[in-house]
Parts: C-alpha cells; sequence; structure tokens
C-alpha cells in the first residue's frame, strides 16, 4: 500500500504559537484514520493544511504525491466536511446536492437521495432555516455520497441526535465495505467511533503524540487498582502512563503487562481492568495526576 | 463489542462459539469480513483480523473466489483449547473470589454440587 498522505516537518506558527508543531507523519490508502485530540490541539489547522486551504510555516506536505495547495488534481479527489460549512445565503439543500457533482467526480446521487431520507432531511429548505443538526446532516451527506478517494470529518456531527449519529457510522462502514477509501474522521466523541478506526492519530499542543494501530492501541494500557502499598510495589518495574487514587487507594495505568505479570497482580490480590480508547487518550493528553489523600 | 478487549478476539471467540452451539457446522460457509464488520459495527480490517486468527488456528478455510469455511473437526479442536482455559478464566477466578469473602473451600464444593444438581433436575 502506498501512502495517500505524506507529512514531514510539518509546522504552522499563529504569531508565536506553534498550531502545528514540526508533525511527521503517512496516512496509508483505504484506511479509517481517527484524528483526536483536545480542543485547541490542532486538529483543524493539520487538516487546512492538508486541503491546501493554509499555507504551511515550514515542512512538506505530499497528498497524492503531490503539494495539494492550488492543486486542481489533488483537490478534486478530496472531500472536507468542516464543522460549520458556509453555503451561499439563498441556497437550499437541492442546491447543494446539485452543485456537489461539479465538484467531487464519485458523486453518487442516487445514494445521496438515499441519505436524504435516512436523515430526513427538507431538501426545499433554505440552508439559512436549517437547523443545526439539519445543517450537520448535510455536512455528512456530502461527505459520505462524494465518495472522495480522501474524505475529511472535522466533527461532522455538533447537533446531530444519537439515532443520527448512529445512521452516520453505518452509512460510512456499509459504503466503506464496497468503496474502499481513505477516510479521516476527526472526533471528540471516541467511544462512539473506536470500533469504526483502524488507525488512530493523537495530536496534543501540536505534536503527534500517538500514531498507532487501533487494536494495537487498545491492548497497550491495564489500570491496576488495589490498596496503595500493593500497587506501588506493583507498577515499580513497569511503565505509568496515569495515576489516580483516594484514601488508602490507588488506581493506576501501565503499558500492557505480560501474562506472567498479570499472573502476579492478581495474586496480589491486585485487580486489573482494561482501557477503553477513549480513557486511554484521556490518560496521554491530561497531564494532571488526581490525589485525594489529604481529603481521606 | 466490548470495550478494552481486543475486538478481533472477540471476533473470533464469537465465531468459535457459533462453532460449538452448531449454529456454523462443520463445511458451512461463515459470513464474509464485510458483513461481520457491518453487522458488529467494526472496522473492516479488524474484521478480518478476528478471521484470520481462525485461518491459522485451521479452524476456518479459504475457497478461493467463494469465501471462508469451517474445517472439518474444528470444533473439537475448539473445544480442547475452551477446556484447557477453562481454569485459568473461570475456576481461578472463582476461587479466589470465594476466598477474598471468606467462604469456605467445603462450602464452595457444595454450592457448585447443588447448582449442578439443580440442572440436572
Amino acid at each position: 500500500m502506498s501512502p495517500v498522505v505524506e507529512v514531514s516537518g510539518l509546522t504552522k506558527r499563529f504569531g508565536n504559537l506553534n498550531a502545528v508543531d514540526d508533525v511527521s507523519f503517512a496516512v496509508e490508502e483505504n484506511t479509517i484514520y481517527g484524528l483526536l485530540g483536545r480542543n485547541g490541539a490542532g486538529k483543524t489547522t493539520l487538516m487546512q493544511l492538508l486541503t491546501g486551504q493554509d499555507f504551511a510555516t515550514r515542512g512538506q506536505i505530499r497528498v497524492f504525491g503531490e503539494s495539494p495547495v492550488e492543486a486542481a488534481r489533488v483537490l478534486q479527489n478530496l472531500c472536507f466536511i468542516k464543522e460549520s460549512q458556509k453555503y451561499p445565503d439563498e441556497f437550499m439543500v437541492k442546491h447543494v446536492l446539485k452543485s456537489a457533482p461539479w465538484f467531487f467526480r464519485n458523486w453518487d446521487a442516487d445514494f445521496a437521495e438515499r441519505l436524504v431520507q435516512d436523515f430526513r432531511l427538507p431538501t426545499d429548505r433554505r440552508i439559512k432555516k436549517l437547523s443545526r443538526g439539519q445543517l450537520s446532516s448535510v455536512g455528512v451527506i456530502v461527505g459520505l455520497a462524494s465518495r472522495a478517494p480522501l474524505t475529511f470529518f472535522d466533527e461532522p456531527y455538533l447537533g446531530l441526535d444519537a439515532v443520527a449519529r448512529q445512521i452516520f457510522y453505518d452509512r460510512l462502514l456499509e459504503d466503506y465495505t464496497q468503496h474502499p477509501r481513505t477516510v479521516i474522521l476527526s472526533t471528540h466523541l471516541i467511544d462512539e467511533v473506536s470500533n469504526l478506526l483502524e488507525h488512530v492519530l493523537v495530536i496534543d499542543e501540536g505534536r503527534i503524540i500517538i500514531d498507532q494501530n487501533a487494536e494495537d492501541l487498545r491492548m497497550s494500557a491495564t489500570t491496576v487498582v488495589g490498596p496503595r502499598g500493593a500497587v506501588d510495589s506493583f507498577v515499580a518495574s513497569h511503565s505509568v502512563v496515569h495515576r489516580e487514587g483516594v484514601g488508602g487507594l490507588a488506581s493506576v495505568t501501565v503499558e500492557a503487562l505480560s501474562p506472567a505479570a498479570r499472573q502476579k497482580a492478581t495474586a496480589a490480590g491486585l485487580e486489573l481492568s482494561p482501557v477503553s480508547l477513549q480513557q486511554l487518550i484521556v490518560r496521554k493528553t491530561d497531564t494532571s495526576t488526581t490525589e485525594f489523600e489529604q481529603s481521606a | 463489542m466490548e470495550e478494552g478487549r481486543p475486538i478481533f478476539h472477540q471476533i473470533a471467540e464469537r465465531i468459535e462459539n457459533d462453532i460449538i452451539s452448531g449454529s456454523l457446522p462443520e463445511e458451512a460457509q461463515v459470513p464474509s469480513t464485510n458483513e461481520f464488520a457491518t453487522f458488529y459495527r467494526i472496522n473492516p480490517a479488524t474484521a478480518a483480523k478476528g478471521v484470520n486468527l481462525l485461518v491459522d488456528a485451521g479452524i476456518l478455510y479459504k475457497k478461493r473466489g467463494i469465501g471462508m469455511f469451517v474445517n472439518e473437526g474444528s470444533r473439537e479442536i475448539i473445544l480442547k483449547g475452551r477446556r484447557k482455559q477453562f481454569e485459568a478464566d473461570y475456576v481461578r477466578p472463582l476461587v479466589l473470589e470465594a476466598r477474598k469473602l471468606g467462604i469456605p473451600e467445603s462450602q464452595l464444593a457444595e454450592m457448585i454440587s447443588a447448582i449442578t444438581k439443580e440442572d440436572i433436575a
């Protein structure tokens, strides 16, 4: 498989803030990526750079082997669904759907029509008059029906209810199995999407801190819970990701344990619990520790 | 799918369970990777990893261009493996929990035999 996106030493500076800070990574073809991180971590800036909508301060970007800036050949294979897409004032939903094939060569009008039914979207309504959730579903429909070889969804579901979000995940997965493509999904709802992802990129303060297969990442940590003394002596020989505690109880997240280590922990009366992708990412991007010993 | 456990293991386990229960008999065709992916709402690459685990173990085999099938003798292989795991997965946690609660061994044995009789009756 050849990389669809190759980035090296990429930096974007705003004043004296490095929004994207010397980042290097590659995106493989026909893979669903999660681009995760806290507010202001640099997710949107990174996607704007990758889609040629902003200029890099330093570094190199190759999308389908070329720089994306002003490159028609690259841009017609891209679809970028933003959190708040702007449309011309008089546009109705049907105008958006009608003009989409001008920008996306793989546009599937029948698929778009089915999605409009699924999301119960009124096509004769002005975009301006749509609710926040309906506006998000317009973005989701365009993103799916464009079938662009490289599709970006940046927090596509502001205001979407749980049913609509599930429809989005299901249609994305179904259509992806029929028409494989590269999807980069940026979201805060990590638990909801974690099973859809094949690869995870986590950005924190402008830097990529995790670039890993989602399944490997899921197996990369365990939480050890028990009396403080016992936990401390057990984790002394392991690499600690996060630590919290209350009174005499400690809960420490450590990197992957061998079967022998697991047995040793259980024998010492410690409880082992799995760490979800969301918990793991929260722990890796939250540097504060929570200790309540004084209050006990 | 449960959080925290590798999803491909869970997929492999569910296929194994279907083979043990007989809902996937030997020589039956197994759903495709894409069918598993959409049904369980997981990434197709993950589903494929789970299926391949069983192919490597000789439980499933591929017929080129047709699909995936349950190998002859698979059920026995799975049962053998599961019986080996039984002590570590079920008996050990049971004994540890009983010890934590102060349930003596004799009482634990009584409980087990009572439940066993209940099921027969």
